[in-house]
């Protein structure tokens, strides 16, 4: 009986997963699938850019600074003992272009503005908002979910780049302010080792895919929560545990595709 | 049955479950144009859900739902939301749009729907807004505004693009007597004013009863009773009796369905 | 409904993230706006590429002058073949110059090292399709720890 009982455990949960996904697929096609409406859907978007991104960047810069400051730190001490300081440059740049950049920006990103996301939805059903937008003949999918996905999609690369640039910043500070590396050799090295395709588009590639990950699931969510306060608190550390994981497996097949062979 | 011609929602034979929980098991009921009908019954026996299926947001199992002569489950989408613009739903926690402030939450769906100016929109929904006493409101966000004024909002909201019925989801809940009267007062006026078609939801017997047309009592998945409120408060139907005099034991048990209370208290001394 | 303020900021938003765009590209990549084909290709012929890889750099003492564009086999000879991408920039090199694999540091990446050779008025410049025929291959570690005890222990 427990063995059959574990089988039919397994095989419930994967309906559901299956489910889940399919449910989630088409609450986004619904959301996306039309013809843009510039005019009201402009001032929607803005709004959205402004909750999701410009609330987000206070966080992402000064992290960005920290995290490219102490991997200076950290990479200076190792790179000394061998004599090849000069390539804290590089070390820094590509570290965050190629990983931290993208991969922190997106666990912040669903930190602050994934969880801030399922929340709000989360009221709006449990306050019957969405129905009643239902019910005014007006699509919430449209309404409501469309800007949120395009504000988040948008945002997360743009954050990404900003988050790597000024971690560069804070490992130049690092290096050459502090640790005193020459000028000429940090940038002269980290420039002939960084390439645009292979390091700059890949970076927007990868934040662009989480940004999509990240927003899907906060607003799956959020659409789909049990509208009362527990299941929006249980929404909402979905949320941020489900897109951090999802984050992190992504970035590992995306970095087996761009940089494994 | 009574069929009626007047009638503008006409559900016939209707059954509903969630998962393997039935909700209705078979229900027929019509309600008359320009008329305020009440559907009562105790608290979780689905009357919202009697609402969602009206406004085509869930999906009987079985039977129709007749919207002056359409079947709103057979529609498209776009069907439905032709046949939604001429609803307006009142629901239980008003369901303001949290971002704005009351008149723009009013005038959001002329903004989406009819297409006017701005200048004539702002007119309408000063007008609406006086209608419930709340023009003074108009800028105050809907949390700045106590319970009952915030579904007084949203009633103003709800007749903004003047439609021909409106679905209240228990308007009275959680309402101080004074809201409550002037709830009670603005949904008859409403009615009598517009010529609306009202649909109440509720377990306030006393409102309820004062202010509908007619009345349905719905008990056990199904409708245990229904007529005028004279003629129900004259029946001698035990549920009902029990219902409207707000009798704690009766046909609805004061107990939870529970083995044998001295055989359940001894078992546990082995 | 929307506030000038918010626009504002979004707008400034947006403008900083093309910045940090611009700036990684520009000032983190070098990205240099070239026009027309800017790159020349030379052959080499190695016995062993050690850990040379695809994009490997071609210094000229430490100077990048181009990168590995491609390694394959030669079918007849069975040795690595490099093709290396030149820069247009820097094509003043004699076909006597030597290339060899080189190391980074103690236990860096390997790249390879271009040391121009001798001018002479009847030795010409490396074009585009030339080859460069005295090459070094990498060192390998196993092997010169192989000769080395192999040249101990015939001593005894």
């Amino acid at each position: 009986m427990g063995l059959i009982n574990q089988i039919a455990k397994l095989g419930r949960g994967a309906i559901d997963l299956v489910v889940g996904l399919g449910s989630a697929g088409m609450m986004l096609w619904g959301a996306i699938a039309h013809r843009p409406r510039v005019r009201k859907g402009t001032p929607l978007l803005i709004k959205q850019l402004y909750v999701i991104g410009v609330q987000s960047m206070v966080i992402i810069l000064v992290s960005g600074l920290f995290i490219g400051m102490v991997l200076a730190l950290q990479g200076y001490n190792i790179l000394v003992g061998f004599g090849t300081e000069e390539s804290l440059g590089p070390m820094v740049a590509l570290s965050l272009l190629r990983e931290l950049g993208p991969v922190i920006t997106a666990l912040l990103f669903a930190g602050r503005a994934g969880s801030a996301l399922t929340a709000e939805l989360g009221l709006m059903k449990s306050t019957e908002q969405l129905s009643s937008l239902e019910m005014m003949a007006i699509d919430p999918l449209r309404q409501i979910i469309a800007p949120r996905f395009w504000a988040g999609v948008i945002s997360l690369p743009l954050l990404a780049l900003m988050f790597t640039a000024i971690g560069i910043y804070g490992g130049h500070i690092v290096g050459v302010e502090w640790k005193g590396i020459d000028s000429g050799a940090f940038w002269s090295i980290l420039q002939s080792s960084v390439e645009w395709r292979q390091d700059i588009v890949n970076c927007i590639i990868k934040s662009a895919l989480f940004a999509v990950v990240v927003t899907w699931i906060a607003l799956y969510r959020g659409y789909n929560v049990v509208p009362n306060p527990e299941g929006i608190s249980r929404a909402t550390t979905q949320t941020v545990v489900q897109s951090s994981l999802a984050v992190l497996a992504l970035d590992f097949l995306l970095t087996a595709m761009m940089f494994g062979s | 049955m009574t069929q009626n011609h007047n009638s503008l929602v006409e559900i016939q034979n209707m059954a509903f479950s969630r998962g393997s929980h039935v909700i209705y098991e078979d229900i027929s009921l019509s309600i008359p144009k320009g008329k305020v009908t009440a559907i009562m019954g105790p608290s979780g026996i689905g009357k919202t859900t009697l609402l969602k299926l009206i406004g085509g947001q869930l999906t009987p199992s079985k039977g129709k739902v007749l919207f002056d002569g359409i079947d709103v489950h057979q529609c498209s989408r776009n069907q439905l939301f032709v046949l939604r613009k001429r609803m307006s739903m009142l629901f239980q926690s008003g369901a303001l749009f949290t971002d704005m402030n009351v008149f723009d939450n009013v005038a959001f769906a002329l903004r989406e729907h009819s297409g006017l100016p701005e200048a004539i929109i702002r007119r309408i929904v000063l007008m609406k807004l006086e209608a419930v006493g709340l023009r003074g409101a108009a800028p105050l966000m809907p949390t700045e505004l106590s319970g009952g004024m915030q579904r007084r909002a949203a009633l103003a909201r709800a007749i903004a693009l003047e439609p021909e019925i409106i679905l209240y989801d228990e308007p009275f809940a959680g309402q101080d007597p004074i809201s409550m009267g002037v709830l009670v007062k603005l949904i008859r006026e409403l009615s009598d004013a517009l010529n609306l078609t009202s649909v109440v939801v509720s377990h306030d017997v006393q409102e309820v009863l004062g202010i509908a047309d007619y009345v349905y009592v719905l008990a056990d998945k199904r409708i245990i009773a229904h007529g005028t409120p004279e003629e129900l408060r004259l029946a001698d139907n035990p549920q009902l009796t029990q219902f409207i005099g707000g009798k704690p034991d009766g046909p609805v048990p004061f107990h939870y369905p529970a083995p044998d209370y001295k055989k359940e208290l001894l078992s546990g001394l082995d | 409904m929307l506030t000038r303020k918010i626009e504002v900021l979004v707008g400034l938003f947006l403008l900083s993230g093309l910045a940090a765009f611009l700036i990684l590209v520009f000032n983190v990549a070098n990205v240099e706006v070239k026009t027309g084909d800017s790159s020349y290709s030379l052959h080499a012929k190695f016995s062993n590429i050690g850990g040379l890889k695809v994009r490997s750099p071609v210094k000229v003492g430490g100077v990048v002058v181009g990168r590995v564009s491609a390694i394959n086999l030669d079918p007849e000879r069975l040795v690595p073949i490099v093709t290396l991408s030149m820069d247009k920039r820097y094509q003043y090199f004699p076909e006597t110059s030597t290339l060899s694999i080189l190391t980074s540091g103690l236990l860096g990446e390997q790249f390879l090292g271009l040391a121009p050779g001798f001018m002479d008025d009847d030795v010409e410049m490396l074009a585009d399709g030339d080859s460069i025929d005295d090459t070094h291959s990498a060192l390998v570690l196993e092997e010169l720890i192989g000769q080395f005890l192999y040249s101990a222990g015939s001593k005894d």
